[in-house]
C-alpha cells in the first residue's frame, strides 16, 4: 500500500513544486516506485519542471471524469527507473477535483507505487483542501519570513481539523518541516529568522533546510529536477532529505555561511 | 546621527522583531482557530435582533468562546446605552 505525501505550504511561490519534482525524483532513485502528482489545477507548472510538458495528452482531470484510464495519463520519466509524473488539466473549473474522483485516483495509484507526492496550490482553498485531505504525512515547506511561518501554521490547524485523518479520527497526519530558499549569511546577519527559531514557532520535527541556490532556476529552465544537478547545494540538500526521510541518520548541512578566504573577503569589502 | 544611521543602531536585529512579532500573532491566531467559526454568524444575528429593540452598535457585543479541559462556554456579553427609562424597562431588565 503506498503512503501519500502532501507538499503544502499556505503561501504561493515557497518552493512546493520545486520540492515536491526533487523528492519524488529522489524517492525513486533511491529504488522506491513513484508517482508525482500535479493538484494545481488551472496553474499546472510540474510538467514544466519535470521537463515532461510534451509529452502531455491525457491529464488527472480526464481520468477523474473517466475520459481516460490512469496508465494513459501517467507519464514515465525518462531519466529516472520507477518514477511518473501525474499533470494536472488547464481548466479553469475549480470544481474539477471532486473529493470521490480524487479518492478513486489515489486508492488505484496506491496499489501500483510506494510513494504517491502530491504538489498542492497555495491558499487554503479548494485545491489545498483537495490536495491534503487524504494525505499520510505532510511536507510543510516554508521559507523563513513571517508571512510564510504564518500561513505554515494555518495550514498545520487545517492538517490537524480537516484532513480525512482529522475527519475519521484516525492516527493523524505525520508531519515534517521543510525549511527553504535558507540564507545562512542573511541568518548571521540578523536579517532572516533563523532555524531555531522557526522550530520553536512550528515546533513540528525538521525534514531538512534546503539553501537559497541559482542552480534552482537552472533547473527549472532545463526541466530537470535540482537533485538530479550534484553540483547543486540545493540538490545535495535534497538528496539529504531523501535519505533521512527513508531512516538513514544524515546531519543537517548548508546552516552555516561560506566562509570565504580572506583575500576574497577583502576584495568583497571594496566592490 | 545621520540618516543611515537611524537603521544600522537599532537595537535589534529584524530577525529577532520578526520571532517576537509571530509568536503574539500566532499564540492568538491558534487561539481563534480552536474556536466554532460559527461565532461571526451568531454575532452577526444577535446584532441584528438586539438592534430592532434597541439602539446598538456592532462592537457592544460580545460573543466568545472558551475551552478549559471538558468544559466549554459561550459567552455573550452586550453593553447597553445608559439611558435609563428611554427604552421598554422589560428588556433593560433582563439584559443586565
Ligand atoms: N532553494 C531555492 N533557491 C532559489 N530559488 C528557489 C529555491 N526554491 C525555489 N526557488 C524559486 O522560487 C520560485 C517558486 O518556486 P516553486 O514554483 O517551487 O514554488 P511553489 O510553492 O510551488 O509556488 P506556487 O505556490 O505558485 O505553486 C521559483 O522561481 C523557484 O525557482
Ligand atoms: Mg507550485
Amino acid at each position: 500500500m503506498g503512503k501519500v505525501i502532501v507538499m503544502t505550504s499556505g503561501k504561493g511561490g515557497v518552493g512546493k513544486t520545486t520540492s515536491s519534482a526533487a523528492f519524488a525524483a529522489g524517492l525513486a532513485m533511491k529504488g522506491q516506485r513513484t508517482v508525482v502528482i500535479d493538484f494545481d489545477v488551472g496553474l499546472r507548472n510540474l510538467d514544466l519542471i519535470m521537463g515532461c510538458e510534451r509529452r502531455v495528452v491525457f491529464d488527472f482531470i480526464n481520468v477523474i471524469n473517466g475520459d481516460a484510464r490512469l496508465s494513459q495519463a501517467l507519464i514515465k520519466d525518462k531519466r529516472i527507473e520507477n518514477l511518473s509524473v501525474l499533470p494536472t488539466s488547464q481548466t479553469r473549473d475549480k470544481d474539477a477535483l471532486t473529493r470521490d474522483g480524487v479518492e478513486k485516483v489515489l486508492d488505484e495509484l496506491r496499489d501500483q507505487f510506494d510513494y504517491i507526492v502530491c504538489d498542492s496550490p497555495a491558499g487554503i482553498e479548494r485545491g489545498a483542501l483537495m490536495a491534503l485531505y487524504f494525505a499520510d504525512e505532510a511536507v510543510i515547506v516554508t521559507n523563513p519570513e513571517v508571512s510564510s511561518v504564518r500561513d505554515s501554521d494555518r495550514i498545520l490547524g487545517v492538517l490537524g481539523s480537516r484532513s480525512r485523518r482529522a475527519e475519521q479520527g484516525l492516527e493523524p497526519v505525520k508531519e515534517h518541516l521543510l525549511l527553504t530558499r535558507y540564507d545562512p549569511s542573511r541568518v548571521e546577519k540578523g536579517e532572516m529568522l533563523k532555524l531555531e527559531d522557526v522550530l520553536e514557532i512550528l515546533a513540528i520535527p525538521l525534514l531538512g533546510i534546503i539553501p537559497e541556490s541559482e542552480t534552482v532556476l537552472k533547473a527549472s529552465n532545463l526541466g530537470m529536477p535540482v537533485i538530479l544537478d550534484p553540483t547543486s547545494k540545493a540538490g545535495q540538500a535534497y538528496t539529504d532529505v531523501v535519505g533521512r526521510y527513508l531512516g538513514e541518520t544524515i546531519e543537517h548541512r548548508f546552516m552555516q555561511p561560506e566562509r570565504r578566504g580572506l583575500f576574497q573577503r577583502l576584495l568583497w569589502r571594496t566592490a | 546621527m545621520s540618516f543611515f544611521s537611524l537603521f544600522r543602531s537599532r537595537a535589534k536585529p529584524s530577525a529577532t522583531e520578526a520571532k517576537e512579532r509571530l509568536q503574539i500573532l500566532l499564540a492568538h491566531e491558534r487561539s481563534d482557530l480552536a474556536k466554532p467559526d460559527y461565532l461571526p454568524r451568531l454575532h452577526k444575528e444577535l446584532l441584528q435582533v438586539i438592534a430592532k429593540y434597541v439602539e446598538i452598535e456592532e462592537d457592544k457585543i460580545i460573543v466568545d468562546f472558551e475551552t478549559q479541559g471538558s468544559v466549554s462556554t459561550l459567552e455573550v456579553n452586550i453593553e447597553l446605552p445608559s439611558r435609563a427609562g428611554a427604552r421598554p424597562p422589560l428588556l433593560q431588565a433582563a439584559a443586565t
